[in-house]
């Protein structure tokens, strides 16, 4: 048989297979197959779901058991959330997150970039040695460097000061973010590279006006990932700062306290707090796995 | 031109003028390549390296900022604290105990999960979403509804479906269990895996769609069943990749902290080395043993490390990067 037949008769008995024995129970049984993944996502997006219906519960709703999911709607806990109960206020802690997520965000993509085009772009000898340097910072735990860092600021009077958690945080997202760009970067035509080297264009230019454009993509996906881990820390917060640099996460470490019934109020500042981080999810959402796993799966 | 040969320099063992000229040039080059390197190398180096460099050191020292007049060489008394102290020893089993029941069941389910949503059915968008969400709430926002809104024995979510259960069947006395004092440790960890999972499940399905199809669709020609498929030419093929997350999942799961801060305080057997550590430093302010547990959490991690810089270097081989 030649092999156009061949793929010809493979094709008809696949599209046999299709039509005359799959039909009824495989019909049936990828529908269940869908209906099990329906009922798995609901079932996984319960304590979220439960979380918003809260936050929009009065408090003393919320202290209903068996759960009272008809009950009436309000806006309570997010104003209580907001200090209209007299709390602290969550503005200077969240406005804190949102400075150091999106300045240390900004100092990794400045350092990543190059970086990243060094070792994918024009690699460097040895340059997986580098990239596997990157890589092993990222697998140590931050725990164990904590004290001397704690030491270090506090002779240095930088003990509750927002700069010192963009540093930290920014060395907390290189490696990640390096891995990622290069990933990016090696998808760059090197033709492109060489006709801007040939016309003159110098490192900088090559950078700016050539890499930075082309790697838009891959640079805003790194960019919202290396916000989210920003955000999203709290043992350096914790320690590292107090009521002047204090993060989101700190805030909310520190709401439980209040006596008496807060569920609506605790589910709403969890909601309020995670927002940011769901859109830039969601937003990142396809470049999402390749961040998580550091590059390494595409 | 024999005359600038001796003119030049002593040349070196097997070098000429001309050859030593372009490694010259070949050195300025690689300067330039170099370069934009340089400073996101020395960045990492100083601010994440040099700490574990003093954590080393100050591990060697007895020091303790609440008798700061008694500090000095220790030699090897902070380790033997840590591995003679029975608080401590516990806490590395529950890290362990931890990790690994963590990493192993979220990585089933992911697998579950992926294999579910590795073929089309309507909506498949909608779940994948559904399904990622629990790793995109904060960590401590996560930990604080598991408590509150879920874990808690008289208002959480877990005790009140009981009692619309047990309703349903007329009966008022339904069990109402407090989780969180009657089993711990599988509180912190159900809210782990809850947050893991999407995790998992992600390079698990980027795996699968990885795949090539037409190994799969010959072999079905061949008649071999679904399981002989997924086992004899899906499992070979994700292996990489179940490694791959799992020891990723480690390198995440033995740092945790939020949840056993927020979740249990590390009360009731919790305390894994990340909180023991914080504890030790934060609020005994033993500098010198906090050190020790912090060499020890350190080579533990280097270990796993090992493996996993393994797992990716081969990844990366197989896609072929250049």
């Amino acid at each position: 048989m030649s092999p156009s037949s061949r793929m010809r008769t493979l094709r008809t008995m696949r599209a046999m297979r299709r039509t005359a024995t799959v039909p009824p129970r495989g019909r049936r049984r990828r529908s269940l197959l869908g209906l099990a993944a329906w009922l798995c996502g609901l079932f996984f997006f319960v304590p979220v779901a439960w979380m918003v219906l809260t936050s929009f519960h009065r408090e003393t709703d919320t202290a209903a058991n068996p759960p009272d999911l008809g009950a009436p709607l309000t806006l309570h806990g997010y104003r209580e959330f907001f200090g209209a109960g007299g709390g602290a206020s969550p503005w200077p802690p969240l406005i804190n997150s949102l400075t150091a997520s999106v300045v240390a965000t900004l100092l990794v993509l400045t350092l990543a970039v190059p970086a990243a085009y060094a070792l994918a772009v024009k690699p460097v000898r040895r340059w997986s040695d580098v990239l596997f340097f990157f890589l092993s910072t990222k697998m140590l735990p931050v725990v164990a460097g904590l004290l001397p860092l704690y030491l270090v600021a506090q002779k240095a009077g930088m003990l509750d000061n927002i700069w010192l958690l963009i540093i930290l945080y920014a060395s907390m997202n290189l490696p990640i973010a390096v891995w990622m760009m290069r990933s990016f970067l090696a998808e760059i035509p090197v033709e492109i590279l060489e006709a801007a080297a040939i016309d003159g264009a110098g490192l900088p230019t090559t950078l700016l006006r050539i890499v930075a454009p082309l790697a838009l993509p891959g640079i805003a996906a790194t960019g919202l990932i290396s916000f989210i881990f920003s955000w999203n820390e709290l043992l350096f917060a914790r320690v590292l700062t107090g009521v002047v640099a204090g993060t989101a996460p700190v805030f909310l470490t520190g709401f439980v306290t209040s006596q008496g019934l807060f569920l609506a109020k605790v589910c709403a500042a969890a909601t309020v707090i995670s927002l940011p981080v769901l859109a830039a999810g969601f937003a990142a959402q396809d470049k999402l796995v390749e961040g998580l796993s550091l590059g390494a799966v595409k | 031109m024999p005359t600038q040969a001796t003119d030049a320099p002593a040349p070196g063992p097997n070098g000429t003028a001309h050859t030593r000229g372009r490694a010259a040039v070949d050195r300025a080059r690689a300067r330039t390549r170099r370069a934009p390197l340089l400073p996101a190398l020395l960045f990492l180096i100083v601010v994440t390296q040099l700490p574990f460099l003093a954590t080393v050191v100050i591990s060697f020292l007895r020091w303790n900022a609440l008798a700061p007049q008694n500090r000095g060489p220790a030699g090897f008394d902070n380790y033997r604290a840590v591995f003679t102290d029975p608080a401590l020893r516990s806490s590395v089993a529950t890290t362990v105990l931890l990790t690994v029941t963590v990493v192993l069941v979220s990585l089933l389910l992911g697998l579950g999960l992926a294999l579910l949503l590795d073929r089309r059915f309507r909506g498949r968008g909608i779940v994948r979403t559904l399904l990622i969400t629990p790793f995109l709430i904060v960590p401590v926002a996560s930990a604080l509804i598991w408590k509150h809104a879920l874990y808690n024995a008289s208002y959480g979510l877990i005790n009140g479906v009981l009692t619309w259960v047990w309703g349903l069947f007329g009966s008022d006395g339904p069990p109402q269990p407090d989780w969180l004092t009657r089993t711990p440790l599988a509180a912190v960890e159900v809210a782990l895996i809850w947050q893991w999972t999407p995790f998992m499940m992600l390079i698990l399905l980027a795996g699968l769609q990885s795949r090539p199809t037409d190994t799969v669709e010959a072999a079905q020609v061949d008649g071999a069943s679904p399981f002989d498929i997924f086992r004899y030419l899906t499992l070979p093929h994700l292996r990489r990749y179940l490694e791959l997350a799992a020891l990723l999942g480690t390198i995440y799961v033995v740092q945790n902290f939020d949840a056993v801060f927020t979740i249990t305080s590390g009360g009731l057997g919790t305390a894994n080395l990340p909180y023991t550590l914080y504890q030790t430093f934060y609020q005994a302010h033993d500098y010198g043993l906090a050190s020790a547990q912090g060499v020890v959490v350190l080579l533990a991690s280097l270990l796993v490390a090992t493996f996993a810089l393994r797992t990716v270097s081969s990844l990366l081989r197989e896609e072929g990067v250049r």
